[in-house]
């Protein structure tokens, strides 16, 4: 056993990558299920709070826009499902685990987007840090997952500048609408930062995970990324970042900021966020409602197939 | 009565533009040949990644076991003469 860790341990070491068919050690394995199940079920309960507003688009070009993105967020989802499929989850399985409470998904989604400009604020900050992350994640050690991010890293970008691009026309508006983008702002700008998970100091998965290559980047340093890169972009269009210790550090050439609120990151994460319970009733409610539609494909299959088999006979 | 299943495991395979070799995009679930065709068109190619897809179920692709590497290409490293820079050209030929 331990021989075959230390085989595997090499390897990665070499920056192989490992393949669904290759051995691997289960606690490798139980560590891939639950993360990218976890980054699957993220994309998945991430077209809520965004379809909610497909009706109340503010023009047609909007809603295309914003059609064409949930649709990518679905597609995501199904290309992680997939990925992760091939370590041996079934689909089935991780839909139970999710609906059952024992698979998490990105606390993000667990707050309502209340106004248009909440729109904007989630392409722009919350996409925004999704990619920062999964820039680095397509380098992981496992094939069928780095692959995955690479293609769905190659469709964020328009998710990000959609976003930019709602907040920068609604601070060229009126008062109200300004008042309206910084107010997203206000709101999204801490849960965003949440997204990169605790301080590595506190984060129980990380070890094991740098070891194996899974992660190469601490959830501070990804933070910082999107940190520094972010503010520019807030100057340029006159919003301002609800921080009032963000102060550029000329010595370590970043940007220094206040502490997260931690507490309110452990209740989301704990089922106390804004909307936890709504996300996951109506998850159940449309997986139940759309199971004739599965049972309609199955059926129409074998009744086919019995009829191939009289053909054939 | 009818079961509720997540459908059948099907392999996409994408030729991104007329006379390239299809390369492999990932899986899908359908219920049958029609259906894995349009799901796969859904999920893989919503920006003009390709002209043409194959989907094939996923239990028709026999894999080999990646145990057997070096069994199965060890063999082709000692053949360096079905290589052409292993051969001795005669000084000044040209075009060989």
């Amino acid at each position: 056993m331990e021989e075959h860790d230390n085989k595997f341990q090499s390897r990665i070491d070499a920056g192989e990558f490992v393949e669904p068919k290759d051995s691997m050690p289960d606690a490798y394995r139980n560590h891939l299920i639950r993360q990218m199940s976890q980054h699957a079920h993220s994309e998945v309960i991430g077209m809520q709070p965004e379809g909610n507003w497909i009706s109340r688009a503010p023009s047609l070009r909007a809603k295309q826009i914003l059609l064409a993105k949930i649709q990518d967020e679905g597609g995501h989802g199904l290309y992680l499902y997939s990925a992760a499929e091939t370590l041996g989850i079934s689909r089935s399985e991780m839909i139970d685990q999710l609906q059952k409470g024992k698979a998490k998904y990105s606390n993000i989604f667990n707050y309502p987007a209340l106004t248009w400009a909440d729109i904007g604020a989630i392409g722009w900050l919350v996409d925004g840090a999704a990619i920062v992350n999964q820039i680095s994640l397509q380098r992981t050690s496992y094939g069928p997952y780095s692959r995955a991010m690479l293609r769905i890293c190659k469709e964020e970008s328009f998710h990000q500048r959609q976003g930019y691009e709602i907040m920068a026309k609604m601070m060229k508006g009126t008062k109200e609408q300004q008042e309206m983008a910084q107010d997203a702002m206000n709101r999204w700008w801490w849960p965003a930062l949440m997204m990169f998970g605790p301080h590595d100091s506190d984060s129980p998965h990380s070890s094991d995970a740098f070891r194996w290559k899974i992660k190469r980047e601490g959830n501070d340093e990804l933070r910082q990324k999107f940190i520094d890169k972010t503010v520019q972009q807030s100057e340029v269009i006159g919003l301002t970042i609800p921080d009032k210790e963000l102060k550029w550090n000329e010595q370590k050439n970043i940007y220094d900021h206040g502490e997260i609120n931690w507490d309110e990151f452990n209740q989301v994460i704990r089922g106390n966020g804004p909307c936890n319970k709504q996300r996951m009733e109506h998850h159940i409610k449309y997986h139940e409602e759309g199971a004739w539609v599965r049972e309609a494909a199955e059926a129409f299959k074998n009744k086919k197939a019995k009829k191939e088999n009289l053909i054939n006979a | 009565m009818a079961t509720d299943t997540q459908l059948d495991l099907w392999e996409v395979f994408i030729q991104p533009k007329s006379g390239n070799r299809y390369a492999h995009a990932g899986s899908i679930h359908a219920s049958d040949k029609k259906m894995a065709i349009q799901n796969a068109r859904d999920i893989y190619t919503r920006r003009g990644e390709g002209t043409s897809i194959w989907v094939v179920p996923s239990n028709c692709i026999i894999a080999s076991d990646p145990n057997d590497e070096d069994m199965l290409f060890e063999p082709s490293n000692d053949k360096v003469y079905r290589h052409p820079t292993f051969y001795e050209m005669p000084e000044g030929a040209k075009n060989i």
